[in-house]
């Protein structure tokens, strides 16, 4: 009650703040050459005041304040402390107020570390980031307050939603909108430059940073959601073309982009338009996604809140921010004249143009996937679910140029280049045709396009390989990313590739065996935790070469709300994951049991994690390249 | 003015797509129940109308026969609509009916039966709507046509002249 009352003063008081300091700003803007100081100590008090409102929210979360309706809704007392605090951000409200955290941070942190850079240029990017504070305190404090009062106070909590109470879920959204909220500041600093007409080198290198920095934290945090649903979710799989993992792709594919374009305008003043436009188009992409899964115009695993007055908000909200950023860019920027925007074909940049153009297409497909079945609803009030085949289908096909392209790419010279080293070019080619022909051939299907599928990625591998031993060759970061890129190419492939699947159906003491497996149904037993109860089941599964291995999926009843979930168990080695998981079949006395044999699972994480630390290494590296 | 132009399509790209997301907004997701056509009836436990007994749907639902199970409630008015004919239809020896009372009181639906008249053979007295979500029902009325314990034909809505010669037709 009290933390309530606090939290949300805190909040109006912020709003409140925020204009203050469009007014100061302005004024500053207008006159003086100084800053005033004024501005920055609104800026961290702010922050403070978002600071002292959300540890009011974890506070009413770890005491169980059911009197906030938040809290209520989404907690219990007999949740774990870790749960409890977790569950903060687990749901609509809660985690719109750490958006606002995250926002009135970056601002802040931005003010901070811009000392050097014209105080018009500082000004303007802290107006146009906080009209997008204004607009999301506005939508916090009206539409979803996290600090609304219940009376008469319930005794008990409504609980959190089972499949959110995993590890890598309680952390997987701060990290993700770390990345989303990373790019708001690109997307202010770059209207506010668009505005002044300063988007030159010396701002590139200096927004590279925050873009390097967002890229990180949106692929770790994609990285997150993605391993908590192979180990959450009981699917067996780690990406499903869900329109709630799209929208977090699709930022990053723009914010990919982005970061390859900035390297050109940091070497020389070409590329601006891409650059403007990619550093709009991420933030509005970010911003689509909240509104996509924050409206219950998707269905998905991920919609917490189905309320239409929301979603009418941040629709209304996300097009005034795309109608004014094409209209500062359509009436302020002027693309640079003397300089010659044509490249020489065989270039650095003419490769990262090539990048470019195969990101944008991912992108519009990725698009395209997520956002059709929306109007053909509206259209036709047809219902259809647009599925992985459908990805699969347009983006494998040109996944092989863009390898190719990416293996040679980084080779080339500014402005003009030859491709040195022809002959390992070539021998690397031919030596993963001949690889990949060599571990295809023994799968039937699509025997053709896997083949070249797996030789173009091996051939980026080969090549990044025996870059890291070539001491000339000094961009490391970039190449740890390609590289893991590759990695996470091959892995996926393989892991395609070599899957197996049995799906049968034991009562316990049965086995099922085929020329392979063996699968002996051991024994079930109950277990009772804080949360939930489960049906622990125990089997053996002994392989070929005579291996057992012993493995207990659970079925987890959760007493608040009341929930079934299947627990997988997984055996994870180097080489490959063992998947098992159990369903209750209706009226019947066997289980359903699904196991699968997984490889490179282990490899598709390190992968990604080997690509995120590319970026950060660039991060941490003073100059790009000499 | 080719810039002009550019900033003009795209503007009304953007209010095309928003305009769009506007009025996906209105069609709010709600529950659709599924159809359950061509599969074999739900298993459930329900109450007997005139006696204190649960059943179960083996119970009622004997096999190679017609079955008509209607779901129905005093309190609707297209029910009363087609009740006639499911009079007309509680003559034929060949289809048995079932009736789902639902969300109703027992006062009401003994008034409604008494007034025009009892076409099931058995009435399951459904008070909070139970069974009706296992049949995947949408409302009342609904009419389930059953052989040989499939699910053959579904009637979302009241029955009428023409549906009466379907059923008619199919149980021959």
């Amino acid at each position: 009650m009290f933390y309530s009352t606090i939290g949300h003063y805190s909040l109006v008081l912020g709003l409140c703040f925020s204009l203050i300091l469009v007014y100061f700003s302005i004024k500053n803007f207008q006159n003086s050459k100084i800053l005033n100081t004024k501005i920055l100590s609104f800026t961290f008090l702010q922050f403070f005041l978002v600071v002292i409102s959300f540890l009011c929210l974890i506070t009413s979360f770890v005491l169980s304040d059911f009197s906030n309706e938040t809290v209520f809704n989404n907690s219990h007392t007999t949740k774990p402390l870790f749960y409890k605090i977790a569950g903060t951000w687990g749901n609509h409200e809660g985690s719109l107020l750490l958006w606002l955290l995250v926002l009135t941070l970056f601002i802040f942190i931005f003010f901070l570390k811009t000392k050097n850079k014209p105080l018009k240029y500082r000004i303007l990017t802290l107006i146009f980031q906080q009209i997008i504070i204004i607009g999301f305190f506005i939508f916090l404090i009206e539409t979803s307050n996290p600090f609304n009062y219940l009376y008469p106070i319930p005794e008990e909590g409504l609980g959190l939603n089972p499949i959110l109470q995993d590890p890598a879920l309680a952390i997987h959204p701060p990290i993700l909108y770390l990345g989303y909220v990373g790019s708001s500041i690109i997307f202010s600093s770059a209207l506010a430059a668009t505005c002044l007409n300063i988007v030159s080198k010396e701002w590139a290198s200096h927004i590279k940073k925050w873009i390097v920095v967002s890229w990180v934290f949106l692929t770790l945090g994609i990285l997150l959601g993605s391993i908590w649903a192979y180990y959450e979710l009981g699917w067996g799989g780690f990406w499903f073309w869900d329109p709630v993992e799209n929208v977090s792709l699709m930022p990053w594919l723009a914010l990919t982009t982005l970061l390859h374009c900035i390297l050109v305008l940091e070497k020389k003043q070409v590329l601006t338009s891409w650059v403007i436009i990619l550093s709009i188009s991420t933030f509005t992409l970010s911003m689509c996604g909240t509104f996509l899964v924050r409206s219950g115009i998707l269905n998905s695993v991920h919609t917490f809140a189905n309320d239409p007055e929301r979603g009418l908000f941040i629709l209304v909200f996300l097009f005034s921010l795309i109608f004014i950023s094409l209209f500062i860019f359509f009436f302020f920027h002027k693309s640079s004249q003397n300089i010659p925007n044509s490249f020489f074909w065989l270039s650095k940049e003419t490769s990262i143009i090539i990048n470019n153009w195969f990101m944008m297409y991912f992108l519009s497909v990725v698009l395209i996937g997520t956002i059709y079945p929306i109007f053909l609803e509206v259209l036709s009030s047809q219902k259809i679910s647009v599925g992985p085949p459908f990805y699969h289908k347009l983006i494998i096909p040109f996944l092989i140029p863009f390898l190719i392209a990416m293996a040679i790419g980084p080779k080339l010279k500014w402005i003009k280049s030859n491709i040195e080293d022809r002959v390992y070019l070539i021998l690397l080619l031919v030596i993963s045709i001949i690889l990949s022909f060599l571990i295809v051939k023994n799968f039937d299907s699509n025997f053709l396009l896997n083949t070249i599928l797996v030789s173009s990625a091996l051939y980026l591998f080969f090549i990044t390989l025996r870059d890291f031993f070539i001491k000339k060759y000094s961009n490391l970061s970039q190449n740890i990313a390609h590289f893991g890129f590759s990695l996470l190419i091959l892995s996926i492939l393989f892991n395609n590739l070599f899957s197996s699947e049995i799906v049968t159906n034991l009562k316990v003491g049965e086995t099922f065996e085929n020329s392979k497996t063996k699968i002996v149904f051991e024994s079930i037993g109950q277990k009772k935790e804080k949360n939930y109860e489960s049906i622990v089941t125990n089997f053996i599964i002994e392989n070929s070469n005579g291996v057992n291995e012993n493995l207990s999926p659970e079925l987890r009843i959760y007493n608040k709300p009341n929930i079934v979930t299947s627990e997988a168990d997984i055996k994870t080695t180097l080489m490959s994951d063992k998947f098992i998981v159990i369903n209750i079949v209706q009226n019947q006395d066997y289980f359903n049991v699904r196991y699968q044999v997984k490889p490179f699972m282990l490899w598709i994480w390190f992968s990604v994690l080997l690509i995120s630390f590319g970026g950060l290494m660039s991060f941490f590296k003073k100059e790009y390249e000499k | 003015m080719k810039n002009k132009l550019l900033l003009i399509f795209i503007t009304s790209i953007f209010i095309i797509i928003f305009i769009f997301f506007y009025k996906g907004l209105q069609n709010t997701n709600i529950y659709t129940p599924e159809t359950k056509i061509n599969n074999k009836i739900p298993l459930f436990n329900g109450e007997l109308f005139y006696i204190n007994k649960t059943v179960n749907s083996s119970d009622l639902f004997k096999s190679d026969k017609f079955y008509l199970l209607n779901i129905w409630s005093s309190w609707c008015v297209p029910c009363r609509q087609e009740h006639s004919l499911l009079m007309d239809l509680s003559k034929s020896k060949k289809v048995e009916l079932i009736g789902i009372n639902y969300k109703d009181t027992k006062v009401n639906a003994k008034f409604f039966l008494a007034e025009f008249g009892n076409p099931y053979k058995k009435i399951i007295f459904d008070q909070n709507g139970v069974n009706a979500i296992e049949w995947g029902a949408y409302g009342v009325p609904e009419s389930f046509l059953i052989n040989d314990g499939i699910i053959i034909k579904r009637y979302i809505g009241p029955l009428n002249k023409k549906l009466f010669k379907e059923i008619k037709s199919l149980i021959k």
